[in-house]
């Protein structure tokens, strides 16, 4: 198929801080500025960066419950803002999301049969019969069994219940799903059950996935691109093997380098990031990672990079190109 | 100093249900030694019983625990024979821990600089004003940049990779032989974990600290720790060195926890995972309690729970396969 099938072009979220009785405006912060990324159809876009980097509000954009500042989202090719009424309709019954705590996610007081069903009972008109028929696909496409539907939530494990989150993203046949941490809450041995069946669903149904997550090696091995975000901006994007092996960034090396070994043998060149993130409401001039960066020059700290082609992929650093 | 700083010997404690008829057994006849300096990574689930371990050696169990059996050395002295009095001179002076979510650990109605002149006071007998000026120092200490102005802040002014080395200055400020940090890292950022985790390394270092790492982290393992031992369902299911258990895990378990993380470098490759799910660690399955997860699963795993074996130099497994097949030696009869 010709075409990714979502599209983000300059996308940008300012809030506005409101201070006094006045409510009057007196400073912004700068959530997600000037980003562009897209998503073919049945791959995996994966997004990582620390707290405040802007990753779940560009996934809250994505899925519509907050409105871009500026930028442009297509999907499928058509621009989200001309949409409306029906159409508006049919994207959000295309682009579904899995949460990171299923304990939250699910309402206590549903059956999972409900649960998992009701996008479907809300979306279309199907006779019960049907209902139950899609219902019971639903289940063997994650794995879990039929009685489970009808169970309550609190009878079912945390790797259990995001199966059942995850059913419910798939029930209206979505073309894209965001995973917010999607495995984070879940115990070590659980996570690896959850990752494979995430693969297994994208090979079998071809859906879309925008991964977000903070363990890279989970990100690496989902992804096939990956865009790694830095104070509302992405500082590098391209092939998640070409980016995780060979990160060029610095601050994309710093974050591989802290990432943690998978065998006491495996020694990687240790970079510690002197500070912490800065304030998304006061981001530093030119650079935003100029203040913690152990290569800046001169320039890192008036002039904003751009975005440019380097060694396989894009990354937004005046040490490139060489 | 002869023999380990510290020595648990077939430590057991229970929770008992409010009329007693349900027990739960957290920590199950687990017996592992620690050497001044050494780190020792204990890794398990949630309910594994790793936590409860941690609390057991502190004497901090909620009331419902019990320790029903075995010792725990430190110094050559056995702590459950210790009075409440003498504990109290132990816990936060020499045996420190450090907990998961540092804003639930500081008191969010005190500056920084009394909670962390506080331990001082109370375990040294020091004045505030000294007291004071050694909280400025540890501050220094776990790199806090500008200490004179946070010390008279509150935890809700610094943000939560901050709070985490205030917690840890809290923790090293009487000189402890022993750290116990239980999940230290899990509410950071990547890049302010590495920052952590060095700091906890350089600070090691500096005091020749016994540090105990509990986590579910294989990563934080593998980067920092000379031991691990690893928990499920109560039990110590594989110990040793941390090199030795990463490549030749001996227990079914470890090695099924090693192949299911995600690593980089290999990225597309499937990963296997452990079928199942953790057993509720109030009704443990017959046995193994791996068994019913468990793929080279035999019938006797069924029935009876294996001892712990050794099967090489500082390692031992509790599992059936680890047993030599002509003399049955078991480590501990």
């Amino acid at each position: 198929m010709a075409g990714p099938v979502l599209e983000a072009k300059s996308l940008t979220k300012h809030f506005p801080v409101k201070r006094g009785i006045l409510s009057r405006q007196t400073a912004v912060v700068r959530a997600v500025d000037d980003i562009s990324f897209s998503i073919d159809p049945g791959k995996t876009l994966g997004v990582v960066g620390e707290s405040g980097c802007g990753k779940t509000t560009t996934a809250k954009m994505v899925l519509l419950l907050e409105q871009p500042t500026s930028g442009i989202m297509r999907f499928e090719g058509q621009d989200l803002q001309t949409l409306d009424g029906g159409t508006l309709r049919a994207y959000r019954r295309s682009v579904q999301a899995v949460f990171q705590d299923p304990y939250a996610s699910l309402n206590p007081r549903m059956r999972v049969g409900s649960i998992i069903v009701e996008p479907l009972v809300t979306n279309e008109s199907l006779a019960s019969a049907e209902v139950r028929k899609r219902l019971l696909r639903l289940l063997d496409l994650v794995g879990l069994p039929e009685r489970s539907a009808d169970l309550f939530p609190h009878e079912f494990s945390g790797g259990q219940r995001q199966r059942i989150a995850i059913a419910r993203a798939l029930s209206l046949s979505p073309k894209v799903i965001v995973l917010d941490e999607p495995v984070s809450a879940l115990d070590v041995s659980i996570r690896a059950q959850i990752l494979n069946l995430l693969r297994d669903l994208q090979a079998q149904l071809g859906v879309s996935y925008l991964f977000i997550a903070h363990d890279l090696a989970a990100v690496a091995h989902m992804s096939h691109t990956i865009a790694v975000m830095y104070l509302g901006k992405i500082v590098e994007l391209g092939d998640a093997e070409t980016v995780s092996k060979a990160p060029k960034h610095p601050y994309t090396q710093a974050l591989f380098s802290a990432a943690l070994p998978s065998h006491p043998d495996e020694r990687r060149d240790e970079i510690i990031l002197a500070g912490e993130v800065p304030s998304p409401l006061a981001p530093p001039s030119g650079c935003r990672f100029h203040p913690r960066c152990p290569f800046a020059l001169p320039r890192c700290s008036s002039e904003e990079p751009t975005l440019l082609h380097e060694s396989g992929r894009l990354v937004a650093c005046h040490l490139y190109p060489k | 100093m002869t023999g380990p700083l510290l020595d648990i010997r077939r430590l057991s404690t229970h929770y008992v249900s409010a009329r007693g008829t349900r027990v739960t057994r957290a920590v199950d006849d687990i017996t592992l030694s620690l050497d001044q300096g050494q780190t020792l990574g204990i890794v398990g689930e949630s309910g594994s019983g790793k936590t409860t371990l941690a609390l057991t050696l502190l004497r901090m169990l909620p009331p419902a625990a019990r320790i029903v059996s075995g010792e725990m050395l430190f110094e050559g002295a056995d702590l459950l024979k210790k009075s409440e009095g003498e504990m109290r001179r132990i816990r936060g002076k020499r045996i420190a821990m450090i907990l998961q979510d540092p804003m639930m650990s500081l008191n969010p109605l005190f500056t920084v600089g009394d909670q962390v002149a506080e331990p001082i006071r109370v375990h040294e007998g020091a004045p505030r004003r000294s007291a004071w000026r050694r909280a400025t120092e540890l501050l220094k200490a776990v790199r806090i940049a500008a200490p004179e102005r946070r010390v008279r802040e509150y935890p809700h002014q610094l943000s939560g990779g901050m709070r985490q080395r205030i917690v840890g200055a809290i923790a090293i400020s009487c000189e402890p032989k022993i750290l116990i940090a239980d999940e230290p890292t899990t509410s950071l950022d990547l890049t302010i974990q590495a920052q952590y985790l060095k700091l906890l390394r350089d600070l090691q270092r500096a005091h020749n600290l016994a540090l105990i790492f509990i986590t579910h982290n294989l990563g934080i393992v593998a980067k920092m720790c000379d031991r691990v031992a690893v928990m499920y369902a109560g039990r110590l299911v594989e110990a040793g060195p941390v090199k030795q258990i990463y490549n030749a895990p001996a227990h079914p378990y470890t090695q099924a926890l090693l192949e299911s993380i995600p690593r980089l470098g290999d990225s597309r490759k499937r990963l296997t995972a452990i079928d199942g799910q953790p057993p509720d660690p109030s009704a443990p399955p017959p046995g193994c309690a791996f068994h019913p997860r468990c793929p080279k699963v035999m019938d006797r795993c069924r029935v009876e729970a294996p001892p712990e074996f050794r099967v090489a130099d500082g390692q031992t497994s509790r599992c059936w396969l680890s047993a030599p097949a002509s003399d049955r030696t078991e480590v501990r009869a």
